[in-house]
């Protein structure tokens, strides 16, 4: 990398989608090119925009603002050096303009990714530079009941799925107060990102790591927590070596430790990397699992807020949860609570995935609907056939169908059509799916991934693949698709949590929108009625 | 994290790890994953040292190791090769490519090719969510796999051991 005054700064996106898409090969082919060429270059390797399709998204600082072309591979390179891309050549076929003109990210409010893709995730300078630790600058001048307080009134749920308010979480671990529990309590950030189609808590490792630590440590000054733990699952190597380099930068720049920012107040973080199991996403499993045991769903009460990590009060939020405080810490708890509807105040970062065109990140503020997201967003599908089931929220939340692409994006609002936003990712399928198929793999996810401690989740799973098997082949299909209904009605209201609590939500939706795909060969009264009633 | 090389086993490298973490609290997770990064897998020979060092018996160990599918007990191919059989794959054609995968390389889910060049796993969600189907080798993940895409990294994996060679 050249530090020569003169040089252009181009930026090359570095985040796991970017490098899985050859972003590592084209700044390699760049930087020897510019070389070869006497051109002067700063190379600086940001996180990522996450406009998918344009990825590597290669940008270009240029006094208008920073201009882009993409998706670049290592063939255009050469052509790109031609036209002398350094200066915002606007004839090259992948140039895109002005990045932050592009409709796909002006149309959104960020937030939370606000630095995603704009900054080197690892400078801690250009962190700061960008309101970095301002949230925590502020936080340290506040009584802990003070932070508490700001994060009530800026409406914030839980961003994992559940979307339980996090503000009166941490009231219950700070109002923890017995000896015993101020002996130590912990704050652990749940980045067990397990859902299929969701990669926001990725990002935010990725891109923009200081955020969470910076998050985590104002949790741990509001509500009296010196440790935190990161509970990483093993899938996301990078966001690992990341999230660990930036840790050891905060230490060595007293935004971690004993003293932070000469302040006096202590906080320690480190990451633990889980192995590959679904269900330690899951609060009580992933506490089971940070203490070195099988991760085991425990049963609630006692909520891990008094009785959490090795038995002290413990605050579990998820990762955006806690990357939303610096902001607000920073603009203020109305700056946050005025964006949103109804209950559901803030931005969820959706994550449009699957047969899409125009994957990628999209925060929003809570509102508008599923259709505006896959349609005027993301563009369809990428193959250009026929869109037909979107599944929104994880391998746990419902599949919708065209009737219901309408419902806004908001909690109560996706509630009401028996679906989820779970943590905003959304999978969306063409025509050519097979929903038997797809309600049999939630089944049969359900049974490699349950914990096995309750009956209805355990049993009920493979007993649920069996069952639509029998459907699929058409035996018995009036008796057997009674027997799915009872079997997911046990699975909801028997089970301990929500993977053999909500495992029924794919099936069902499945069955109830797209029954004509469970009895292709087969005449059924019980399914043309349960046609009828849908 | 997922790199397994061609160490042989070495009790007092294992006992060195495990010496250097067991006072970390919640350590046998930590403990695991250095002995599977060191020699690319649990050897059963590991878990009689963890245990007394954590004063655990052997079963509660081994009923870790079990629990978690990312743990393996025996010695690995030369590269795992991870496929991910998550939903927003399958939108882009991820059931395909495991049969095409299991087809050619002759193998099922957890099986190791005859030449012990690869071992083939399945992995729910790599996050690359966007651009599927998705496909993880070591810490390289690799985007819009298809059947054809997927022989020619399954040559190159081939190859670099013959490089090596």
């Amino acid at each position: 990398m050249s530090s020569v005054m003169a040089a252009t700064r181009i930026y090359i996106p570095s985040d796991t989608t970017a490098k899985a898409l050859g972003a590592d090969r084209v700044a390699r082919v760049i930087e020897a090119t510019a070389k070869e060429q006497g051109v002067e270059l700063e190379i600086v390797r940001n996180g990522t925009r996450a406009l998918y399709w344009l990825d590597p998204l290669i940008e270009v600082d240029t006094p208008e603002g920073r201009f882009g072309y993409g998706p670049v591979t290592v063939k255009d390179v050469d052509s790109l050096f031609a036209a002398e891309f350094w200066s915002g050549e606007t004839a090259h076929p992948l140039a895109v303009g002005l990045v932050e003109e592009i409709p796909y990210l002006k149309r959104q409010q960020r937030l939370t990714f606000s630095r995603a893709g704009v900054t080197d995730p690892l400078s801690l300078s250009d962190y700061e530079a960008h309101d970095g630790y301002k949230g925590l600058r502020n936080a340290l001048k506040l009584e802990a009941q003070g932070i508490v307080d700001a994060v009530k009134a800026s409406g914030l749920r839980g961003r994992g799925g559940a979307a339980f308010p996090t503000g009166i979480k941490w009231q219950t671990v700070l109002d923890a107060n017995s000896p015993e529990q101020q002996k130590q309590k912990y704050i652990v950030c749940n980045a067990d990102e397990g859902d299929s189609g969701t990669f926001a808590d990725r990002l935010v490792m990725e891109c923009d790591p200081f955020m969470l630590i910076e998050g985590m440590t104002i949790a741990g000054l509001a509500v009296g927590a010196t440790q935190g733990y990161i509970y990483l699952r093993s899938e996301y190597p990078l966001a690992d070596k990341n999230l660990n380099a930036a840790i050891e930068s905060a230490y060595a720049n007293n935004l971690l430790g004993e003293d932070i920012l000469g302040s006096g107040r202590h906080f320690d973080l480190e990451v633990r990397v889980g192995a590959g199991a679904y269900i330690c996403g899951e609060e009580t499993s992933l506490l089971e699992s940070l203490e070195g045991k099988r991760g085991l769903v425990r049963a609630k009460p006692p909520l891990p807020a008094i009785v959490g990590l090795f038995g002290q009060p413990t605050v579990v939020n998820n990762v955006l949860s806690l990357a939303a405080v610096p902001f607000i810490l920073d603009k203020g708890a109305q700056a946050y609570a005025d964006c949103g509807m109804g209950r559901s105040r803030g931005t969820l970062p959706f994550q449009v995935a699957g047969n899409v065109k125009q994957g990628g990140l999209v925060e929003l503020a809570f509102g508008p609907t599923l259709r505006e997201l896959m349609f005027d967003f993301a563009g369809g599908t990428r193959n250009g056939r026929p869109l037909r089931a979107v599944q929104v929220g994880g391998p746990l939340g419902a599949y919708l169908p065209e009737s219901q692409w309408d419902t806004p994006l908001d909690y109560e609002e996706f509630a009401k059509v028996g679906a989820v936003l779970g943590h905003g990712g959304v999978v969306m399928f063409d025509d050519t799916v097979d929903m038997g198929e797809q309600a049999r793999f939630s089944m049969e996810f359900c049974v490699a991934e349950s914990c096995g401690k309750c009956t209805p989740c355990r049993i009920g799973s493979t007993r649920g693949v069996e069952v639509i098997d029998r459907i699929r082949a058409g035996q018995n299909v009036d008796a057997n698709l009674e027997l799915l209904s009872d079997l997911c009605e046990t699975m909801l209201d028997g089970s301990l949590c929500a993977m053999g609590g909500m495992t029924p939500f794919p099936v069902q939706s499945a069955v109830k929108h797209f029954g004509e795909d469970f009895v292709k060969h087969s005449t059924s009264e019980h399914l043309n009625s349960v046609l009828e009633e849908a | 994290m997922n790199t397994p090389g061609s160490v042989s086993w070495e009790p007092t490298a294992a006992q060195a790890i495990i010496d250097e973490l067991k006072s970390k609290p919640g350590a046998l997770l930590p403990i695991l994953h250095a002995i599977q990064n060191r020699f690319a897998y649990v050897p059963e020979e590991a878990v009689a040292l963890i245990a007394p060092a954590l004063k655990l018996s052997r079963a509660e160990v081994h009923g870790v190791i079990s629990f978690y599918h990312h743990f393996r007990t025996h010695q690995p191919g030369r590269h795992v090769v991870e496929i991910c059989r998550a939903e927003a794959c399958q939108a882009q054609g991820s059931r395909e490519l495991e049969a095409h995968a299991k087809a050619t390389l002759g193998v099922d889910y957890h099986g190791t090719t005859a030449d012990r060049a690869v071992t083939l796993e399945p992995v729910y969600c790599l996050g690359n969510c966007s651009c599927g189907a998705s496909v993880r080798v070591g810490d390289e993940i690799y985007a819009r796999m298809t059947p054809e895409s997927f022989d020619e990294l399954v040559d190159e994996l081939r190859t670099e051991r013959l490089e090596v060679l």
